[in-house]
């Protein structure tokens, strides 16, 4: 396949093309997590959920119009229709210019996210890993979570703005909430960088090498970090419910007493972009998540992508190698959204005191702990 | 396209510097600190300082501009009646303004900045993370045990002066 007419681009053309191609998958993606979310819930509570939208210009089509009609993707255009075009209403109380700057800031730590996290990677003619990314930087999961920090703002702004009592509580709620368990987080991710970051390496943050490190031949090599460091990625795991306001931890919306928490002052296109940005902070959250636990691109522990291009005899090509790899790395994306779903209709909602308790008093310390433990084993094993 | 970027992020951060002390509302106060802080970090990254940039945002734009909303918006501190000027603050103002500019201009006048030699094999340490952390657990192990040392005394500070004491006796 001639890919050279697209590396003939200049580099700002290729730079931008790359980011816009990002941004068009990520989109639709995160719209399309709504309708699944509604599926889902739907599967999960024994009712068949929205199976009803379907254009009439479409309903002569035979077996696939009635098919999509049942899976609601009908339902997901309608939506996003009626999102755009209803009217947008401004409360007369609000703060105006913070009203309107929230939803914008949700969305923008939402998708500067996704820069620094590798979905892909392909083997290139001499058969090294190239990580397919926008921004391949040395500080990888530092950036991450230095801009997902800033989601927060969208949420207190929200809060704020609104100028009513429900969604300031919400607000309120958000910002202890979000800074008590990133806290967690971080620790959470150190023991894997102390694991990936050997004497003698370069010093790296980055997720890519996260992510080479799983794919090394041997048993300790081919192993994921989710099976070596079963805690990290368990505190990772709840720290990422609670960073992305998902039940159990939504309190920030908190529907049964908040009306609507932060949101509730809000409608229309910009309810559906807090609504988004929700979706694509899963998303990042998930693909990072992935990366650092679940051996990123590598199909099944101790087989790497290497070794299954290998079988398949794909190996001198990069194009496919790199399709085979992302889509292996959205197969997962996708299936741990699906469990972020099933957890959000399993488990009930927690009290605010409780999510406080878990984060400062079970969470912070089991983290800490973890940390040294990790941290001493692995000097024991580097000085043997 | 450094230099333009340099102007430019310098003015906002100066800008919004200015704007955060000057603003009446202690909501629009801290959202200017944010974006100071935002820019502080991009000059940082001009600077070929990604980790200290990365840092930057986490600690200060994500988490501590936070909490000052978040005390802000539970205080419900939205200024109220300012108290009038005394001769004292009138006096005081003055003199910390005159001392402050006798600063700057003795800084601006007698500093004396070596213009080094740039040449490409200068180490640049902010930009490699192991580089960086050598020079940190090495040359510059003092202040960093100075500086934890003086956050874990204000952090007791705080735990002293936040819990409610009823009589003496809860002291002992």
């Amino acid at each position: 396949m001639d890919v050279s007419l697209y590396f003939n681009l200049p580099a700002w053309l290729r730079v931008t093309l790359q980011g816009v191609a990002v941004i068009v998958v990520l989109f639709p993606l995160a719209a399309a997590c709504s309708m699944a979310e509604r599926k889902i819930s739907a599967w999960i509570q024994g009712r068949p959920g929205p199976n009803r939208t379907i254009p009439p210009f479409l309903a002569w089509i035979p077996v696939v119009a009635p098919l999509l009609q049942k899976l609601g993707l009908f339902q997901l255009a309608a939506d996003g229709g009626k999102f755009v075009f209803k009217e947008d209403p401004i409360p007369g109380h609000v703060n105006k210019v913070y009203f309107v700057l929230a939803p914008i800031l949700a969305m923008i730590p939402a998708l500067t996210t996704i820069a620094v996290v590798p979905f892909g990677a392909y083997l290139d003619s001499a058969g090294r890993t190239v990580p397919l990314v926008l921004a391949n930087v040395d500080v990888g999961i530092l950036a991450v979570f230095a801009v997902a920090s800033l989601s927060v703002y969208s949420v207190i702004l929200a809060g704020w703005a609104s100028n009513s009592k429900y969604p300031f509580l919400g607000g309120v709620r958000a910002s202890a909430q979000l800074i008590s368990y990133e806290l967690s987080m971080t620790l959470s991710v150190l023991p894997v960088f102390l694991w990936v970051n050997a004497p003698g390496g370069p010093g790296t943050l980055s997720l890519f090498d996260a992510v080479q490190s799983q794919s090394q031949p041997g048993f300790w090599g081919g192993m994921w970090y989710g099976v070596l460091m079963p805690v990290s990625a368990f505190i990772f795991l709840v720290a990422l419910f609670a960073e992305t306001n998902r039940q159990p931890f939504d309190m920030p919306e908190s529907e049964a007493d908040l009306v609507g928490g932060f949101h509730t002052e809000y409608g229309a296109f910009k309810w559906s972009l807090f609504f988004v940005a929700e979706y694509c902070h899963m998303i990042v959250g998930s693909g990072v998540f992935v990366l650092l636990f679940l051996g990123g691109w590598n199909p099944l522990p101790w087989v790497s992508l290497e070794t299954l291009a290998g079988w398949l005899h794909l190996a001198g090509s990069p194009v496919l190698t790199g399709v085979l790899a992302t889509l292996l790395f959205l197969g997962k994306v996708v299936a741990f959204i699906f469990f972020f779903m099933w957890v959000r209709w399993t488990l009930p909602r927690f009290r605010y005191d409780q999510v406080m308790k878990l984060g400062w008093q079970k969470l912070l310390p089991l983290s800490i702990a973890n940390l040294i433990v990790y941290a001493i084993v692995i000097a024991l094993i580097e000085r043997a | 396209m450094a230099d333009l970027l340099f102007y430019v992020l310098g003015g906002v951060t100066l800008g919004t510097a200015a704007l955060t002390v000057l603003s009446r509302n202690a909501v629009n106060s801290a959202m200017f600190f944010l974006l100071s802080l935002l820019a502080t970090a991009g000059l940082f990254v001009l600077l070929d300082a990604y980790l200290l940039a990365a840092l930057l945002v986490l600690v200060y734009a994500g988490a501590v501009v936070a909490l000052f909303l978040f005390i802000i918006m539970l205080l419900d501190m939205q200024g109220g009646v300012r108290p009038p000027f005394t001769r004292a603050t009138i006096a005081a103002a003055v003199a910390a303004t005159g001392l402050l500019t006798v600063a700057v201009l003795g800084f601006v006048k007698r500093a004396q900045l070596s213009v080094a030699p740039v040449s490409p094999d200068l180490p640049v340490v902010g930009a490699s993370l192991k580089a960086y952390a050598a020079q940190l657990f090495t040359t510059y192990l003092l202040p960093v045990q100075v500086v934890g040392f003086l956050l874990l005394i204000a952090m007791l500070g705080v735990i002293v002066l936040s819990k409610r004491v009823e009589g003496l006796e809860d002291i002992k």
